[in-house]
Protein backbone atom coordinates (compact mmCIF):
# COMPACT_ATOMS: atom_id res chain seq x y z
CA UNK A 1 0.00 0.00 0.00
CA UNK A 2 1.25 3.83 -0.38
CA UNK A 3 2.38 5.67 2.72
CA UNK A 4 -0.56 7.16 3.38
CA UNK A 5 0.76 8.64 6.62
CA UNK A 6 3.44 10.31 4.70
CA UNK A 7 0.70 11.36 1.75
CA UNK A 8 -1.47 12.83 4.40
CA UNK A 9 0.90 15.66 5.46
CA UNK A 10 0.39 16.97 2.02
CA UNK A 11 -2.51 17.90 2.28
CA UNK A 12 -3.48 20.83 4.99
CA UNK A 13 -7.30 19.63 5.27
CA UNK A 14 -6.49 16.77 6.29
CA UNK A 15 -5.65 17.87 9.34
CA UNK A 16 -8.93 19.75 10.05
CA UNK A 17 -11.01 19.13 13.24
CA UNK A 18 -14.76 18.42 12.55
CA UNK A 19 -17.04 18.72 16.05
CA UNK A 20 -13.94 18.45 17.60
CA UNK A 21 -13.00 14.81 15.99
CA UNK A 22 -10.08 14.43 12.78
CA UNK A 23 -11.92 14.68 9.64
CA UNK A 24 -12.75 11.42 8.09
CA UNK A 25 -12.87 12.06 4.19
CA UNK A 26 -14.83 9.48 2.60
CA UNK A 27 -16.25 11.51 0.11
CA UNK A 28 -13.92 11.31 -2.55
CA UNK A 29 -16.02 9.79 -5.06
CA UNK A 30 -17.70 13.66 -5.32
CA UNK A 31 -14.72 15.52 -4.96
CA UNK A 32 -10.94 15.17 -3.45
CA UNK A 33 -8.81 17.04 -1.58
CA UNK A 34 -6.19 18.80 -2.77
CA UNK A 35 -1.83 18.99 -1.99
CA UNK A 36 -0.42 21.70 -0.94
CA UNK A 37 1.57 21.68 -4.37
CA UNK A 38 -1.80 21.80 -6.29
CA UNK A 39 -3.08 24.61 -3.79
CA UNK A 40 0.56 26.64 -4.25
CA UNK A 41 1.01 26.08 -7.72
CA UNK A 42 -2.30 28.44 -8.19
CA UNK A 43 -1.00 31.31 -5.47
CA UNK A 44 2.78 30.92 -7.96
CA UNK A 45 -0.06 31.62 -11.22
CA UNK A 46 -1.79 34.40 -9.81
CA UNK A 47 1.17 36.38 -7.62
CA UNK A 48 3.59 35.50 -10.11
CA UNK A 49 2.85 35.23 -13.53
CA UNK A 50 -1.33 36.14 -14.01
CA UNK A 51 -1.91 37.02 -17.65
CA UNK A 52 -3.89 35.68 -20.75
CA UNK A 53 -2.95 33.04 -23.13
CA UNK A 54 -2.28 32.91 -26.85
CA UNK A 55 -2.54 36.61 -27.24
CA UNK A 56 0.09 39.28 -25.68
CA UNK A 57 3.58 39.43 -26.56
CA UNK A 58 4.94 40.56 -23.60
CA UNK A 59 6.92 38.32 -20.63
CA UNK A 60 3.86 37.42 -18.32
CA UNK A 61 1.90 35.91 -21.12
CA UNK A 62 4.39 34.50 -22.41
CA UNK A 63 4.58 32.59 -19.14
CA UNK A 64 1.51 31.50 -19.07
CA UNK A 65 0.94 30.47 -21.83
CA UNK A 66 3.98 28.17 -21.23
CA UNK A 67 2.78 26.83 -18.50
CA UNK A 68 -0.76 26.94 -19.45
CA UNK A 69 0.22 24.48 -22.97
CA UNK A 70 2.69 22.15 -20.20
CA UNK A 71 -0.54 21.32 -17.85
CA UNK A 72 -2.43 20.33 -21.43
CA UNK A 73 0.65 18.01 -22.30
CA UNK A 74 1.13 16.81 -19.09
CA UNK A 75 -2.63 15.49 -19.02
CA UNK A 76 -2.05 14.40 -22.63
CA UNK A 77 1.06 11.86 -21.35
CA UNK A 78 -1.04 11.30 -18.10
CA UNK A 79 -3.58 9.22 -20.17
CA UNK A 80 -1.51 8.01 -23.00
CA UNK A 81 -2.30 10.29 -25.54
CA UNK A 82 -0.43 10.71 -28.85
CA UNK A 83 -0.84 14.38 -28.98
CA UNK A 84 -1.78 17.39 -26.78
CA UNK A 85 -4.34 18.93 -29.46
CA UNK A 86 -6.50 16.03 -28.76
CA UNK A 87 -6.59 17.45 -24.73
CA UNK A 88 -9.46 19.91 -25.01
CA UNK A 89 -10.43 21.78 -21.80
CA UNK A 90 -13.65 21.94 -20.06
CA UNK A 91 -15.26 22.95 -16.86
CA UNK A 92 -15.59 19.21 -15.59
CA UNK A 93 -16.76 15.77 -16.96
CA UNK A 94 -20.21 16.79 -17.73
CA UNK A 95 -19.81 20.04 -20.15
CA UNK A 96 -17.25 17.18 -21.34
CA UNK A 97 -20.07 15.38 -22.76
CA UNK A 98 -22.06 18.07 -23.47
CA UNK A 99 -19.38 18.93 -26.30
CA UNK A 100 -19.84 16.13 -28.06
CA UNK A 101 -23.83 15.55 -27.67
CA UNK A 102 -23.75 19.12 -28.93
CA UNK A 103 -21.37 18.84 -31.60
CA UNK A 104 -19.90 15.30 -33.51
CA UNK A 105 -23.45 13.47 -31.86
CA UNK A 106 -25.75 16.19 -33.39
CA UNK A 107 -24.27 15.79 -36.92
CA UNK A 108 -23.66 12.50 -36.79
CA UNK A 109 -27.14 10.64 -35.15
CA UNK A 110 -29.91 10.09 -37.23
CA UNK A 111 -33.41 9.09 -37.16
CA UNK A 112 -33.70 5.33 -36.29
CA UNK A 113 -30.25 5.07 -34.87
CA UNK A 114 -28.95 3.51 -31.86
CA UNK A 115 -26.89 5.26 -28.70
CA UNK A 116 -26.10 2.22 -26.09
CA UNK A 117 -25.49 3.13 -22.69
CA UNK A 118 -25.79 1.43 -19.51
CA UNK A 119 -27.90 1.38 -16.51
CA UNK A 120 -25.12 2.79 -14.63
CA UNK A 121 -24.58 6.24 -16.00
CA UNK A 122 -24.33 8.94 -14.04
CA UNK A 123 -26.96 11.48 -14.89
CA UNK A 124 -24.15 13.18 -16.59
CA UNK A 125 -23.72 10.95 -19.19
CA UNK A 126 -27.38 9.80 -19.73
CA UNK A 127 -29.31 13.41 -19.65
CA UNK A 128 -27.62 15.38 -22.81
CA UNK A 129 -28.02 11.62 -25.18
CA UNK A 130 -31.94 11.65 -24.07
CA UNK A 131 -31.49 15.26 -25.58
CA UNK A 132 -30.19 14.11 -28.99
CA UNK A 133 -32.45 11.01 -28.97
CA UNK A 134 -35.12 13.67 -28.37
CA UNK A 135 -34.34 15.83 -31.07
CA UNK A 136 -32.87 13.52 -33.76
CA UNK A 137 -35.24 10.68 -33.89
CA UNK A 138 -32.38 8.21 -32.25
CA UNK A 139 -33.47 5.89 -29.47
CA UNK A 140 -31.19 5.10 -26.37
CA UNK A 141 -30.98 1.40 -25.78
CA UNK A 142 -29.32 -0.35 -22.21
CA UNK A 143 -27.34 -3.22 -21.91
CA UNK A 144 -28.68 -5.39 -19.22
CA UNK A 145 -26.99 -5.25 -15.66
CA UNK A 146 -26.87 -8.43 -13.11
CA UNK A 147 -28.11 -7.94 -9.87
CA UNK A 148 -24.52 -7.63 -8.72
CA UNK A 149 -23.60 -4.43 -10.45
CA UNK A 150 -21.92 -5.95 -13.24
CA UNK A 151 -22.99 -6.20 -16.97
CA UNK A 152 -25.36 -8.69 -18.49
CA UNK A 153 -23.09 -9.54 -21.51
CA UNK A 154 -24.94 -12.66 -22.65
CA UNK A 155 -26.50 -11.64 -25.48
CA UNK A 156 -24.24 -8.82 -26.49
CA UNK A 157 -23.61 -9.87 -29.83
CA UNK A 158 -27.08 -8.79 -30.08
CA UNK A 159 -27.29 -5.80 -28.46
CA UNK A 160 -25.02 -3.85 -31.18
CA UNK A 161 -26.28 -3.49 -34.88
CA UNK A 162 -25.73 -1.46 -37.84
CA UNK A 163 -27.73 0.76 -36.14
CA UNK A 164 -25.64 1.68 -33.08
CA UNK A 165 -23.56 5.17 -33.64
CA UNK A 166 -22.16 5.49 -30.45
CA UNK A 167 -21.38 3.75 -27.16
CA UNK A 168 -21.37 6.20 -24.18
CA UNK A 169 -20.09 4.22 -21.07
CA UNK A 170 -19.16 4.80 -17.58
CA UNK A 171 -15.13 3.47 -16.71
CA UNK A 172 -15.80 3.27 -13.24
CA UNK A 173 -19.35 3.12 -11.58
CA UNK A 174 -19.35 6.36 -9.30
CA UNK A 175 -21.97 4.33 -7.38
CA UNK A 176 -21.13 0.97 -7.03
CA UNK A 177 -17.64 0.99 -8.44
CA UNK A 178 -18.15 -1.61 -11.30
CA UNK A 179 -15.50 -1.68 -13.37
CA UNK A 180 -16.70 -2.30 -17.05
CA UNK A 181 -14.77 -4.06 -19.04
CA UNK A 182 -14.66 -0.89 -21.89
CA UNK A 183 -12.29 -1.60 -24.00
CA UNK A 184 -13.72 -5.19 -25.04
CA UNK A 185 -17.21 -3.34 -25.54
CA UNK A 186 -15.40 -0.63 -27.45
CA UNK A 187 -14.08 -3.19 -30.01
CA UNK A 188 -17.21 -4.57 -30.35
CA UNK A 189 -18.74 -1.06 -30.90
CA UNK A 190 -16.07 -0.12 -33.60
CA UNK A 191 -16.98 -3.74 -35.48
CA UNK A 192 -20.51 -2.33 -36.28
CA UNK A 193 -18.75 1.19 -37.37
CA UNK A 194 -20.15 2.92 -33.75
CA UNK A 195 -18.18 5.58 -31.92
CA UNK A 196 -16.96 5.09 -28.47
CA UNK A 197 -17.11 7.60 -25.68
CA UNK A 198 -16.09 6.61 -22.29
CA UNK A 199 -17.08 8.97 -18.78
CA UNK A 200 -13.67 8.36 -16.68
CA UNK A 201 -14.59 11.11 -14.43
CA UNK A 202 -14.25 7.74 -11.76
CA UNK A 203 -11.37 6.14 -13.42
CA UNK A 204 -8.71 8.45 -14.89
CA UNK A 205 -8.12 9.56 -10.97
CA UNK A 206 -7.97 6.07 -9.40
CA UNK A 207 -5.96 3.54 -12.36
CA UNK A 208 -3.55 3.44 -15.02
CA UNK A 209 -5.84 4.79 -18.01
CA UNK A 210 -4.20 4.54 -21.45
CA UNK A 211 -6.73 5.76 -24.17
CA UNK A 212 -4.78 4.11 -27.27
CA UNK A 213 -5.45 0.92 -25.36
CA UNK A 214 -8.89 1.20 -24.52
CA UNK A 215 -9.13 2.90 -28.05
CA UNK A 216 -12.17 5.06 -27.09
CA UNK A 217 -12.82 7.85 -29.74
CA UNK A 218 -13.29 10.36 -26.45
CA UNK A 219 -12.82 10.35 -23.13
CA UNK A 220 -13.92 12.40 -20.13
CA UNK A 221 -12.93 13.83 -16.75
CA UNK A 222 -12.88 15.69 -14.07
CA UNK A 223 -9.78 17.33 -12.49
CA UNK A 224 -10.95 18.25 -9.19
CA UNK A 225 -11.96 14.14 -8.46
CA UNK A 226 -8.12 13.67 -9.37
CA UNK A 227 -6.44 16.32 -6.21
CA UNK A 228 -7.09 19.24 -9.32
CA UNK A 229 -9.23 22.29 -8.51
CA UNK A 230 -12.91 22.40 -9.29
CA UNK A 231 -13.76 24.33 -12.48
CA UNK A 232 -11.49 22.50 -15.02
CA UNK A 233 -12.07 19.16 -17.07
CA UNK A 234 -11.34 17.24 -19.91
CA UNK A 235 -12.55 15.95 -23.23
CA UNK A 236 -10.15 13.83 -24.85
CA UNK A 237 -11.05 13.08 -28.33
CA UNK A 238 -8.83 11.66 -31.34
CA UNK A 239 -7.70 13.74 -33.93
CA UNK A 240 -9.18 13.16 -36.78
CA UNK A 241 -12.53 13.01 -35.12
CA UNK A 242 -11.93 16.16 -33.56
CA UNK A 243 -10.57 17.84 -36.79
CA UNK A 244 -14.22 16.82 -38.44
CA UNK A 245 -16.17 18.25 -35.39
CA UNK A 246 -17.96 21.36 -35.69
CA UNK A 247 -17.29 24.34 -32.90
CA UNK A 248 -19.45 23.93 -29.96
CA UNK A 249 -18.81 27.46 -28.02
CA UNK A 250 -18.29 30.53 -30.59
CA UNK A 251 -16.57 33.64 -29.94
CA UNK A 252 -12.60 34.80 -29.28
CA UNK A 253 -9.58 32.63 -29.08
CA UNK A 254 -11.62 29.56 -31.00
CA UNK A 255 -11.35 31.58 -34.47
CA UNK A 256 -8.60 32.08 -36.86
CA UNK A 257 -10.22 34.77 -39.01
CA UNK A 258 -12.94 36.85 -38.82
CA UNK A 259 -15.05 39.06 -41.22
CA UNK A 260 -18.56 40.37 -40.39
CA UNK A 261 -20.60 38.02 -41.65
CA UNK A 262 -18.24 34.93 -41.31
CA UNK A 263 -15.02 32.91 -39.56
CA UNK A 264 -12.57 30.51 -39.99
CA UNK A 265 -11.99 27.91 -37.59
CA UNK A 266 -8.42 27.94 -35.02
CA UNK A 267 -6.39 25.04 -35.15
CA UNK A 268 -6.80 21.81 -32.55
CA UNK A 269 -7.61 22.38 -29.33
CA UNK A 270 -8.39 26.06 -29.80
CA UNK A 271 -11.25 25.34 -31.71
CA UNK A 272 -13.35 24.44 -28.84
CA UNK A 273 -11.71 26.71 -26.37
CA UNK A 274 -14.27 30.11 -27.06
CA UNK A 275 -13.17 32.92 -24.65
CA UNK A 276 -10.65 33.11 -22.03
CA UNK A 277 -10.32 29.35 -20.93
CA UNK A 278 -9.84 28.51 -16.99
CA UNK A 279 -6.04 28.89 -17.03
CA UNK A 280 -4.90 29.26 -13.17
CA UNK A 281 -6.79 25.65 -12.82
CA UNK A 282 -5.85 23.83 -15.67
CA UNK A 283 -2.02 25.06 -14.34
CA UNK A 284 -3.61 23.16 -11.07
CA UNK A 285 -4.80 20.19 -12.86
CA UNK A 286 -1.24 20.11 -14.04
CA UNK A 287 0.75 20.09 -10.98
CA UNK A 288 -1.99 17.48 -9.60
CA UNK A 289 -0.64 14.68 -12.07
CA UNK A 290 2.47 15.34 -11.45
CA UNK A 291 1.65 14.22 -8.05
CA UNK A 292 -0.12 11.26 -9.23
CA UNK A 293 2.48 10.75 -11.71
CA UNK A 294 4.88 10.74 -8.65
CA UNK A 295 2.80 8.71 -6.50
CA UNK A 296 2.41 6.16 -9.67
CA UNK A 297 -1.21 4.70 -10.98
CA UNK A 298 -0.27 1.04 -9.97
CA UNK A 299 0.59 1.99 -6.91
CA UNK A 300 -2.70 4.53 -6.79
CA UNK A 301 -5.27 1.56 -7.78
CA UNK A 302 -3.51 -1.43 -5.68
CA UNK A 303 -3.86 0.98 -2.39
CA UNK A 304 -7.41 1.12 -2.95
CA UNK A 305 -8.13 -2.49 -3.71
CA UNK A 306 -6.79 -3.25 -0.30
CA UNK A 307 -8.88 -0.49 1.40
CA UNK A 308 -11.71 -1.55 -0.74
CA UNK A 309 -10.90 -5.15 0.28
CA UNK A 310 -10.24 -4.74 3.93
CA UNK A 311 -13.68 -2.44 3.61
CA UNK A 312 -15.85 -4.98 2.48
CA UNK A 313 -14.27 -8.16 5.05
CA UNK A 314 -15.22 -5.41 7.72
CA UNK A 315 -18.52 -4.47 6.54
CA UNK A 316 -19.10 -8.03 6.94
CA UNK A 317 -19.26 -7.82 10.31
CA UNK A 318 -22.76 -5.56 9.92
CA UNK A 319 -25.42 -8.19 9.72
CA UNK A 320 -27.73 -5.02 9.21
CA UNK A 321 -25.75 -3.59 6.40
CA UNK A 322 -26.56 -4.16 2.58
CA UNK A 323 -23.71 -3.79 0.35
CA UNK A 324 -24.16 -2.78 -3.45
CA UNK A 325 -22.26 -3.68 -6.56
CA UNK A 326 -19.70 -6.92 -7.33
CA UNK A 327 -17.89 -7.94 -4.39
CA UNK A 328 -14.46 -8.88 -5.35
CA UNK A 329 -12.27 -5.46 -5.18
CA UNK A 330 -10.35 -6.57 -8.21
CA UNK A 331 -13.03 -5.82 -10.55
CA UNK A 332 -14.21 -2.83 -8.84
CA UNK A 333 -13.10 0.96 -7.88
CA UNK A 334 -12.90 2.29 -4.65
CA UNK A 335 -16.33 2.60 -3.33
CA UNK A 336 -18.69 0.73 -1.06
CA UNK A 337 -22.44 1.58 -1.93
CA UNK A 338 -24.44 0.57 1.13
CA UNK A 339 -27.51 0.91 3.27
CA UNK A 340 -28.03 0.17 6.55
CA UNK A 341 -31.25 -1.69 8.16
CA UNK A 342 -33.39 0.71 7.93
CA UNK A 343 -32.08 4.02 8.60
CA UNK A 344 -32.74 6.19 5.25
CA UNK A 345 -29.19 6.96 4.54
CA UNK A 346 -29.62 10.67 5.17
CA UNK A 347 -29.91 9.96 8.42
CA UNK A 348 -27.11 7.81 8.53
CA UNK A 349 -25.18 10.72 7.05
CA UNK A 350 -25.95 13.29 9.57
CA UNK A 351 -24.71 10.44 12.81
CA UNK A 352 -21.62 9.95 10.31
CA UNK A 353 -21.23 13.20 10.31
CA UNK A 354 -21.11 14.24 13.62
CA UNK A 355 -18.18 11.48 14.02
CA UNK A 356 -16.22 13.76 11.19
CA UNK A 357 -16.96 11.14 9.05
CA UNK A 358 -17.67 12.50 5.68
CA UNK A 359 -19.85 10.34 3.05
CA UNK A 360 -21.96 11.13 0.43
CA UNK A 361 -25.69 10.32 1.09
CA UNK A 362 -28.14 9.95 -1.30
CA UNK A 363 -29.09 9.38 -5.36
CA UNK A 364 -25.49 9.50 -6.15
CA UNK A 365 -26.42 11.50 -9.45
CA UNK A 366 -27.61 8.17 -10.69
CA UNK A 367 -31.77 7.95 -10.24
CA UNK A 368 -32.89 5.67 -12.96
CA UNK A 369 -29.97 2.76 -11.06
CA UNK A 370 -31.74 3.69 -7.81
CA UNK A 371 -34.73 2.32 -9.34
CA UNK A 372 -33.31 -0.48 -10.58
CA UNK A 373 -31.82 -1.07 -7.20
CA UNK A 374 -34.77 -0.80 -5.62
CA UNK A 375 -33.99 1.70 -3.22
CA UNK A 376 -34.60 5.25 -3.20
CA UNK A 377 -31.55 5.75 -1.32
CA UNK A 378 -27.73 4.99 -0.57
CA UNK A 379 -24.79 5.46 1.50
CA UNK A 380 -21.35 5.50 -0.35
CA UNK A 381 -18.05 5.54 1.41
CA UNK A 382 -15.30 6.33 -1.48
CA UNK A 383 -11.46 6.03 -1.12
CA UNK A 384 -8.13 7.68 -2.39
CA UNK A 385 -4.26 7.81 -1.69
CA UNK A 386 -4.92 9.30 1.63
CA UNK A 387 -7.33 7.23 3.20
CA UNK A 388 -5.96 4.47 5.44
CA UNK A 389 -7.44 1.30 7.10
CA UNK A 390 -7.86 2.91 10.59
CA UNK A 391 -10.15 5.13 8.58
CA UNK A 392 -11.78 2.49 7.45
CA UNK A 393 -11.98 0.99 11.29
CA UNK A 394 -13.39 4.38 12.13
CA UNK A 395 -15.92 4.17 9.48
CA UNK A 396 -16.94 0.66 10.61
CA UNK A 397 -17.26 1.39 14.15
CA UNK A 398 -19.27 4.52 13.37
CA UNK A 399 -21.50 2.36 11.46
CA UNK A 400 -22.12 0.12 14.47
CA UNK A 401 -22.49 3.23 16.83
CA UNK A 402 -25.34 4.23 14.25
CA UNK A 403 -27.26 1.26 14.09
CA UNK A 404 -27.36 1.08 17.91
CA UNK A 405 -28.51 4.54 18.32
CA UNK A 406 -31.58 3.70 16.12
CA UNK A 407 -32.20 0.62 17.72
CA UNK A 408 -33.26 2.13 20.97
CA UNK A 409 -36.77 3.02 19.43
CA UNK A 410 -37.62 5.19 22.80
CA UNK A 411 -35.16 7.30 23.84
CA UNK A 412 -35.87 10.49 26.18
CA UNK A 413 -35.09 14.42 24.97
CA UNK B 1 -24.46 6.59 24.36
CA UNK B 2 -22.23 9.03 22.52
CA UNK B 3 -24.58 11.05 20.28
CA UNK B 4 -26.04 12.95 23.06
CA UNK B 5 -26.20 16.17 20.72
CA UNK B 6 -28.48 13.98 18.47
CA UNK B 7 -30.99 13.08 20.86
CA UNK B 8 -32.55 16.67 20.05
CA UNK B 9 -32.70 15.62 16.38
CA UNK B 10 -34.01 12.01 16.57
CA UNK B 11 -36.19 13.26 19.86
CA UNK B 12 -38.57 10.47 20.41
CA UNK B 13 -41.64 11.55 19.37
CA UNK B 14 -40.33 12.37 16.17
CA UNK B 15 -38.93 8.59 15.45
CA UNK B 16 -41.93 7.20 16.70
CA UNK B 17 -43.97 9.50 13.92
CA UNK B 18 -41.21 7.78 11.62
CA UNK B 19 -42.22 4.27 12.84
CA UNK B 20 -45.97 4.47 12.49
CA UNK B 21 -46.94 7.30 9.94
CA UNK B 22 -50.37 8.52 10.13
CA UNK B 23 -52.47 8.86 7.60
CA UNK B 24 -50.74 6.99 4.75
CA UNK B 25 -53.65 5.73 2.88
CA UNK B 26 -54.03 6.78 -0.27
CA UNK B 27 -56.88 9.27 -0.99
CA UNK B 28 -58.64 8.25 -4.12
CA UNK B 29 -61.43 10.68 -4.57
CA UNK B 30 -58.79 13.75 -3.33
CA UNK B 31 -59.93 18.00 -3.55
CA UNK B 32 -56.04 18.79 -3.22
CA UNK B 33 -53.48 16.93 -4.44
CA UNK B 34 -49.83 17.62 -3.40
CA UNK B 35 -46.51 16.33 -4.69
CA UNK B 36 -42.89 17.44 -3.87
CA UNK B 37 -39.74 16.22 -4.82
CA UNK B 38 -36.10 17.28 -3.34
CA UNK B 39 -34.06 16.60 -6.37
CA UNK B 40 -30.81 17.12 -4.41
CA UNK B 41 -31.03 13.99 -2.12
CA UNK B 42 -34.51 12.04 -3.98
CA UNK B 43 -37.08 12.68 -1.17
CA UNK B 44 -40.69 12.60 -2.21
CA UNK B 45 -43.80 13.30 -0.92
CA UNK B 46 -47.34 12.92 -1.89
CA UNK B 47 -50.22 14.77 -0.35
CA UNK B 48 -54.09 14.11 -0.75
CA UNK B 49 -57.06 16.09 1.18
CA UNK B 50 -60.59 15.77 1.01
CA UNK B 51 -62.56 18.95 1.90
CA UNK B 52 -66.09 18.93 3.51
CA UNK B 53 -68.84 21.18 2.43
CA UNK B 54 -67.50 23.92 4.79
CA UNK B 55 -64.25 24.00 2.84
CA UNK B 56 -62.27 22.20 6.39
CA UNK B 57 -59.84 19.64 5.89
CA UNK B 58 -62.22 16.31 6.21
CA UNK B 59 -59.71 13.78 5.54
CA UNK B 60 -55.47 13.42 4.95
CA UNK B 61 -54.02 10.77 2.97
CA UNK B 62 -49.94 10.97 3.21
CA UNK B 63 -46.71 9.03 1.63
CA UNK B 64 -43.49 9.96 1.45
CA UNK B 65 -39.89 8.00 0.69
CA UNK B 66 -36.94 9.73 2.45
CA UNK B 67 -35.05 10.22 5.98
CA UNK B 68 -36.61 10.08 9.49
CA UNK B 69 -37.15 14.02 9.69
CA UNK B 70 -39.12 14.32 6.00
CA UNK B 71 -41.25 11.35 6.88
CA UNK B 72 -42.03 12.50 10.57
CA UNK B 73 -42.89 16.25 9.27
CA UNK B 74 -45.34 14.77 6.86
CA UNK B 75 -47.23 12.73 9.40
CA UNK B 76 -47.06 15.41 12.16
CA UNK B 77 -48.73 17.71 8.94
CA UNK B 78 -51.26 15.18 7.98
CA UNK B 79 -52.34 15.30 11.65
CA UNK B 80 -52.40 18.84 12.45
CA UNK B 81 -54.31 20.41 9.54
CA UNK B 82 -57.34 18.52 10.14
CA UNK B 83 -60.38 20.30 10.49
CA UNK B 84 -58.49 23.48 9.28
CA UNK B 85 -59.69 26.04 6.22
CA UNK B 86 -57.41 26.43 3.66
CA UNK B 87 -56.56 29.71 5.05
CA UNK B 88 -56.00 28.19 8.71
CA UNK B 89 -53.50 26.03 6.97
CA UNK B 90 -51.47 28.07 5.07
CA UNK B 91 -51.37 30.10 8.18
CA UNK B 92 -49.94 27.11 10.19
CA UNK B 93 -47.53 26.57 7.09
CA UNK B 94 -46.19 29.93 7.46
CA UNK B 95 -45.54 30.12 11.26
CA UNK B 96 -43.98 26.42 10.64
CA UNK B 97 -41.62 28.04 8.89
CA UNK B 98 -41.21 30.85 10.57
CA UNK B 99 -40.44 28.26 13.15
CA UNK B 100 -37.64 26.74 10.99
CA UNK B 101 -35.75 29.90 10.09
CA UNK B 102 -35.74 31.15 14.06
CA UNK B 103 -38.53 34.10 13.34
CA UNK B 104 -41.64 34.54 15.57
CA UNK B 105 -44.08 31.69 15.40
CA UNK B 106 -47.68 30.95 17.01
CA UNK B 107 -48.16 28.82 19.55
CA UNK B 108 -50.70 26.43 17.88
CA UNK B 109 -48.19 24.26 16.44
CA UNK B 110 -48.41 21.25 18.84
CA UNK B 111 -46.08 18.60 18.32
CA UNK B 112 -44.25 20.22 15.37
CA UNK B 113 -42.45 22.22 17.94
CA UNK B 114 -40.15 19.26 18.45
CA UNK B 115 -38.96 19.93 15.32
CA UNK B 116 -37.08 22.95 16.30
CA UNK B 117 -34.19 21.27 17.20
CA UNK B 118 -33.80 20.48 13.24
CA UNK B 119 -32.44 24.48 13.34
CA UNK B 120 -29.40 23.17 14.86
CA UNK B 121 -28.59 20.73 11.87
CA UNK B 122 -29.15 23.48 8.92
CA UNK B 123 -28.28 21.11 6.24
CA UNK B 124 -31.50 19.10 7.44
CA UNK B 125 -34.00 21.98 7.40
CA UNK B 126 -34.94 20.99 3.95
CA UNK B 127 -36.02 17.63 5.10
CA UNK B 128 -38.58 19.12 7.59
CA UNK B 129 -40.01 21.84 4.95
CA UNK B 130 -40.74 19.45 2.09
CA UNK B 131 -44.15 18.67 2.95
CA UNK B 132 -44.82 22.06 3.76
CA UNK B 133 -43.97 23.55 0.70
CA UNK B 134 -45.60 20.87 -1.44
CA UNK B 135 -48.89 21.66 0.57
CA UNK B 136 -48.34 25.12 -0.35
CA UNK B 137 -48.16 24.83 -3.83
CA UNK B 138 -50.93 22.18 -4.14
CA UNK B 139 -53.36 24.88 -2.10
CA UNK B 140 -52.14 27.87 -4.41
CA UNK B 141 -53.50 25.45 -7.31
CA UNK B 142 -56.32 24.10 -6.18
CA UNK B 143 -57.58 27.99 -5.11
CA UNK B 144 -57.88 29.45 -8.46
CA UNK B 145 -59.67 26.14 -9.39
CA UNK B 146 -62.19 27.13 -6.30
CA UNK B 147 -62.95 30.58 -7.31
CA UNK B 148 -63.98 29.51 -11.15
Amino acid sequence: MLDSGKIREDFPILSKKVYGKPLVWLDNAATSQKPRSVIQSLVDYYEGYNANVHRGVHALSIESTDAFELARQKVADFIHADAAESIVWTRNTTEAINLVANTWARDNIGAGDEILLTPMEHHSNLVPWQKVAQENGARLKFIPMHEDGTLDLENIDAIFGPRTKLLAIVHVSNSMGTINPVKELAARAHAVGAMVLVDGAQSVPHMPVDVNDLDCDFLAFSGHKMLGPTGIGVLYAKRDVLEEMDPFLRGGEMVLEVWYDRATWNALPMRFEAGTPNIADAIGLGAAVDYLQALGMENVRQHEVELTGYGLKRFEELDEVVVYGPQNPDVRGGAILFNAADIHPHDLGTIMDRQGIAIRTGHHCTMPLMRTLGVAATARASFYVYNTTQEVDTLVDGLKEALEYFAHEVRGA
Amino acid sequence: MRFEELDDLYHATILEHRRHPRNSDRLEDPDITADGVNPFCGDEIHIQIALDSEGRVSRVGLQGVGCAINQATGSMLSDAIQGKTLDEVAALSRSFNDLMTGGPHSDGLGELTTLESVRQFPIRIKCALLAWSALDEGIEDYAPARSR
